[in-house]
């Protein structure tokens, strides 16, 4: 797959968009089983990232990554920062120039596994990893960008009945069930946001 | 409650200061408290938590392997911390006695 400077920033700017626009549904989300401010550490995190262009789509695929991963870090805050900053910087980590559609699954794979270790989690808590994994699934079976968004968005939906067993809405208990999970569903839309900016893109 | 000998320093609120956590800060705190014989972290939260862990990995390697997070209530395990520590113990010894109150 060959992005070249003009995919990379529509990339940037579509999954920004995605929090900036949702940042009110993640607030609510967050309000329901967290502390609230999931919605506005996404878009923080995210406008910070937008602040970094131009020179961050000047950058190759796995630099980009890399940087966007850094700033969530730093600029997210909460308890999503390290986990999607984490996610973003061992993507670009294990990411060669110029991947093949094999090297994203391998590096997603990789970077899943590493938001695993950072938050001591496992799917079936009721976190973004309910989105993740399944998603990856897909990914690794061949599912296109549409299969791929669907797994996402259904997903994150699947979260609703969840008990939460880690996180801030583990404290909640069984209040936590009935609400879909704010990083699920921060999780769904961004990957949404990256298929759409994508199928542009001929995937090799 | 130890006067001026134990160097401490604390960090929070996101960078817009609302509640929150953030590693700037958090790595900034390192700073402040550093001595050679290291320091010792007390997070409220697993967001605190998560956000020093990364703070750590960005630490210069020589510094990394004397900064540990503990597992602790940050009241009771930073009084506690504090108290061996202006003892003179060493952070291993000031990182068990704060993971007391867990044990």
């Amino acid at each position: 797959m060959s992005l070249d400077r003009a995919a990379r920033e529509r990339l940037v700017r579509a999954l920004a968009a995605s929090m900036i626009e949702h940042a009110e549904e993640l607030t609510s989300l967050d309000q329901a089983i967290g502390d609230g401010d999931h919605g506005l550490n996404m878009k923080r995190g995210f406008e910070a990232v937008l602040a970094t262009l131009p020179g961050l789509a000047d950058k190759s695929l796995p630099e980009m990554l890399k940087a966007i991963g850094m700033t969530l870090v730093m600029k997210v805050g909460g308890a999503s920062g390290p986990l999607v900053g984490t996610f973003f910087m061992e993507l670009g980590k294990a990411l060669p120039e110029q991947p093949t559609r094999a090297d994203l699954v391998a590096a997603a794979d990789k970077a899943i596994s590493a938001v695993k270790l950072r938050g001591r989690s496992e799917a079936g808590q009721k976190t973004l990893l309910d989105v993740l994994v399944p998603v990856q699934a897909v990914f690794a079976s061949g599912g296109d960008a549409r299969a791929i968004a669907a797994e996402a968005a259904q997903a994150a939906d699947r979260t609703t009945p969840m008990l939460a067993t880690r996180g801030r809405a583990s404290f909640l208990g069984e209040r936590s069930i009935g609400h879909m999970d704010p990083g699920s569903r921060s999780a769904s839309l961004l990957i949404g946001a990256a298929v759409a900016a994508l199928e542009f893109e001929a995937v090799s | 409650m130890v006067g001026n000998a134990v160097p401490l320093a604390w960090t929070g609120g996101d960078t817009d200061g609302g509640l929150g956590t953030n590693v700037a800060g958090i790595l900034e705190a390192i700073e402040a408290a550093w001595s050679p014989a290291g320091v010792a972290i007390l997070v409220d939260l697993g967001g605190a938590e998560t956000n020093s862990e990364m703070a750590l990995e960005m630490l210069a390697e020589d510094r990394r392997t004397r900064v540990v997070v503990c597992n602790a209530p940050v009241v009771e395990g930073a009084v506690i911390a504090a108290t061996e520590s202006s003892g003179g113990s060493s952070l291993a010894a000031v990182k068990r006695s704060a993971e007391e109150f867990y044990a």
